[in-house]
């Protein structure tokens, strides 16, 4: 075998925190490499430096034996290195054609040779199995049909070694499978590639061989068919994490209802005809692939959005619109994107915990902040939750990504809400946090709230919730309890296929006279 | 070269890019004074000494100061809440024409001085509300970007200015010279030194200063509108009304602009022509860059920007160097100020 690509000693700092630390990392032709490591232990750093994104603090690139200059994207496409980003970078109000031909013609050329690359561009489709029609808008398609756009548009640039960030993580169970196949079938012809991921599942059946990042280091690596899970999951987390269990739920009376909710959501994910009800006591989980709605949903119930049509109910009384009614109305909010909606990065810690609260007379007087009593509250949310390395009055910015989260649970928990919306609480949190996350979810409802949980993460919504909804398209899927829920079924019901689900959810009705 | 964002900028960075700022404008300013043919040394030594080296200079100096601490605060206001308010021009005309219009209600003149006083603040200030109520009403109805229709309202004020004192206001008794009916006696601002032009305005715009310091950091509103311009949707995530903050934001920025023309007509001119601001609006912009958009800072920064002005004034006339030069470091030293945000932000790499 031949080695195409070697990282030797890669380093890079970013202020204190070491993100790789001497990374070495090598590829053969034809070979699949995992590389596997939680968020945070410098995979995507790694790939940015070899793609020439960052520029490493010491340590060389090599593609076939030739050193890559550092932080040079243009030389590493030239040297046949391609990359397809875990966030698309496509044009979407461009035709599949004009983004793969992007950058691929000088800017002062005056004609654009488009049938050419429109052959070239077919017999890449033809050659790998990736069909997608030319001349479709980008904004038509389907995600996992952008994803083979991304890859097309890195094979059009004769890419030999193909860098995939997360391939999965927008895609269903079927469309990662067949994602898979199609990259299996890719290095059978000779290309090399190399894709990041924190499913251990994936790597166990995609890949040949296996690189475990933590804390910026290579801590081991195998051949895929010598290692098993357990030893993977061992390896990536450290040590031995144990995710906190849910008692039984006892659910009280119905505190939010939602009937016949219907909202247009961006980019397409609107809510059509959305009911539910959410109990004193129990957790009802929301799973999906992400961009099916649950973001709108998270906003409506968190008073951001206002539903177009249809109700919202809290303990039988309507909702009235916007933020302060939804908190005043006792529902606590833990956003899907903690850096873009949760904080303000450049305010204080203590602005940060009152500011959802501000016209609340604890924390205002006649329109003058109370700074005593705000920074008191601050103060105590940081030390009952823990937040490490904050400061009263220093900027939440600072904080790493588990620590922003414990001060977003902190000041929500604080006010003992009886309903708490979580989207997406553990993404991107590394397994210590997220063990923390689920035990302050567990607590919640143990003290009596109703937790609304939307996640993307199917296990930790196997281990949270006592119900378990899909919401494919904006609509809301029968609900199945949660003892019934195994990835095959749950992965139906994302997919829109809810069949299984209602037998299962009129058979669970009929048992216990409930929703 | 590349440039990195750093992960902490550190305080002193902070600090001392204003003055690496003005010591970079200074030097390039030197050199087109020594382009010009004159002694830089000399040059900036007459700069400081038209300026501050005698009572004379040293009011026309604060009196230059006045209206550029209440543009700048107009500024500063707004920007930080990611209001590009470029009006500052149009609002400060329109507050001083309110002026003038006021002196012509009935009774005014008859009215006691701090009353009538008070109200033709209170109606320039007004004035220069109003006229950024349009744009930012125009923002928050159809999106459309405030930069271009703030700007542009400059030139409709200003045309607006020049219709009414050739027309409606014109001063019978002004020898045919466009400007407007002088202001009554009683609505003059009082005089601080004597035999100069030093007026009671300079203490507005203190107090303005530190009422807006005051606003922004102790107040509801202030953290609103800090929370709004930072980041946006996290503001509306925690409740924070965007659209009335932004009117608030709006009126506050106006209103100090008007209030800056109504006192210029008040304190210095006594009437309205159209070139009583010295591109006062403008430069407001830069003072607000020039202290990083904090209220107290406009203070040092609108007397930096005098400083230069009345400085280079006399300088120019002893030395034969163009007064342009004032634009010139004033401007110049807005681009080194923007230079020196971006470098507390990130470094340079190789």
């Amino acid at each position: 075998m031949t080695r195409v690509l070697e990282l030797s000693g890669i380093t890079k700092r970013f202020g204190a925190t070491l993100a790789n630390d001497a990374v070495s990392l090598h590829l053969e032709r034809g070979e699949i490499v995992a590389l596997l490591g939680e968020n945070g232990a410098g995979k995507t750093t790694l790939m940015s430096i070899l793609f020439g994104h960052y520029t490493a603090d010491a340590g060389t690139v090599r593609v076939e034996g030739e050193v890559l200059p550092p932080g040079h994207p243009r030389a590493a496409i030239r040297a046949g290195v391609g990359m397809v980003h875990q966030h698309f970078a496509l044009a979407a109000n461009l035709t599949v054609l004009d983004n793969v031909m992007t950058g691929t013609e000088p800017l002062w050329r005056l004609r654009s040779d488009r049938s050419g690359a429109r052959a070239r561009l077919a017999a890449l489709a033809e050659r790998f199995g990736l069909r997608v029609d030319p001349d479709a808008r980008v904004s038509d398609l389907s995600v996992g049909e952008r994803q083979r756009v991304e890859i097309l548009k890195a094979l059009y640039n004769d890419a030999s070694i193909l860098i995939l960030d997360e391939p999965t993580a927008v895609l269903t169970t079927q469309e990662a499978e067949r994602l898979f196949a199609t990259l299996r079938d890719m290095a059978a012809k000779g290309l090399s590639l190399i894709f990041i991921s924190h499913k251990l599942h994936e790597v166990m059946s995609a890949s040949d061989r296996v690189v475990v990042l933590r804390g910026g280091r290579v801590v081991a690596e195998r051949a895929t068919r010598e290692t098993s899970r357990e030893e993977l999951a061992e390896l990536m987390v450290g040590r031995a994490v144990d995710r906190p269990v849910r008692p039984p739920a006892t659910p009280g009376p119905v505190l939010l209802q939602a009937r016949d909710v219907a909202v247009a959501g961006k980019g397409g994910a609107s809510l059509k005809g959305v009911d539910f009800a959410l109990r004193a006591g129990e957790t009802l989980g929301i799973i999906g692939v992400s961009g099916n709605g649950q973001t709108t949903l998270a906003e409506v119930v968190s008073g951001v959005l206002a539903p177009a049509a249809g109700t919202l109910t809290v303990r039988g009384a309507p909702l009235a619109s916007g933020v302060r009614a939804a908190i005043a109305a006792g529902i606590g909010r833990i956003p899907e994107d903690r850096h873009a909606e949760g904080v303000l990065g450049d305010m204080t810690t203590w602005e940060n915990v009152v500011l959802e609260r501000i016209w609340s007379p604890e924390f205002s007087r006649r329109g003058v902040v109370r700074r005593g009593a705000a920074r008191a509250a601050a103060a105590r949310i940081l030390g009952d939750y823990d937040v490490r390395g904050a400061q009263v009055d220093g900027r939440v910015r600072l904080l790493s990504g588990g620590n922003m989260q414990k001060l977003i649970l902190g000041r929500v928990l604080e006010a003992a809400p009886d309903i708490l919306v979580a989207a997406q609480p553990s993404r991107g949190l590394d397994e210590g946090a997220i063990a923390g996350v689920h035990r302050r979810l567990i607590e919640a409802r143990a003290r009596g709230a109703g937790v609304l949980l939307i996640s993307e993460d199917l296990d930790e919504v196997i281990a949270l919730a006592d119900r378990i909804r899909a919401i494919v398209g904006g609509r809301l899927s029968p609900a199945i309890p949660a003892e019934r829920a195994d990835a095959r079924l749950l992965g139906l019901m994302m997919a829109g296929d809810w069949r299984a689900a209602e037998g299962i959810a009129a058979g669970a009705e009929g048992e216990a006279h409930a929703l | 070269m590349r440039f990195e964002r750093r992960e902490r900028p550190s305080a002193a960075l902070t600090l001392l890019a204003p003055l690496g700022a003005i010591g970079a404008a200074l030097a390039l300013a030197g050199a087109l004074i020594a382009t010009a043919g004159a002694n830089v040394a000399e040059a900036f030594g007459l700069i400081l000494q038209g300026a501050l080296g005698s009572r004379l200079g040293i009011t026309e100096t604060l009196t230059r100061a006045t209206p550029l601490i209440l543009t700048g605060l107009a500024a500063a206001v707004a920007f930080r809440a990611r209001l590009w308010n470029i009006g500052g021009e149009g609002q400060f005309y329109m507050g001083a024409l309110a002026v003038s219009a006021f002196g012509l209600v009935p009774g005014l003149a008859a009215a006691p001085a701090p009353v009538a006083v008070l109200a033709c603040l209170v109606a320039g200030a007004l004035a220069g509300m109003a006229l950024l109520l349009v744009p930012v009403t125009l923002k928050l109805r159809f999106g459309t970007d405030e930069v271009v229709t703030t700007l542009l309202l400059n030139f409709v004020a200003i045309l607006f200015v020049s219709m009414m004192i050739e027309g409606a206001l014109r001063d019978p008794l002004a020898f045919g010279w466009p400007q407007s009916v002088p202001v009554p006696d009683v609505a003059l601002l009082p005089q601080l030194v004597e035999r100069s032009r030093l007026h009671a305005g300079l203490l507005i715009a203190l107090a303005m200063a530190v009422a807006v310091w005051w606003l922004q950091e102790r107040t509801v509103f202030g953290m609103r509108a800090r929370a709004a311009g930072l980041n946006a949707r996290a503001a509306a995530f925690a409740g924070v009304p965007l659209g009335r903050t932004l009117v608030l934001v709006g009126c506050l920025s106006g209103g100090l602009a008007g209030l800056a023309g109504a006192i210029e007509v008040m304190g210095v001119k006594g009437y309205v022509t159209t070139d009583l601001s010295p591109n006062y609006g403008y430069s407001g912009i830069v003072i607000a860059m020039l202290a990083a958009l904090h209220p107290i800072g406009v203070i040092g920064a609108a007397l930096f920007s005098a400083v230069i002005f009345v400085g280079a004034d006399s300088m120019s006339r002893a030395l034969g160097v163009p007064s342009y030069i004032a634009d010139v470091t004033v401007a110049l030293s807005l681009l080194t100020m923007l230079v020196a945000l971006f470098l507390v932000q990130f470094r340079v790499r190789r």
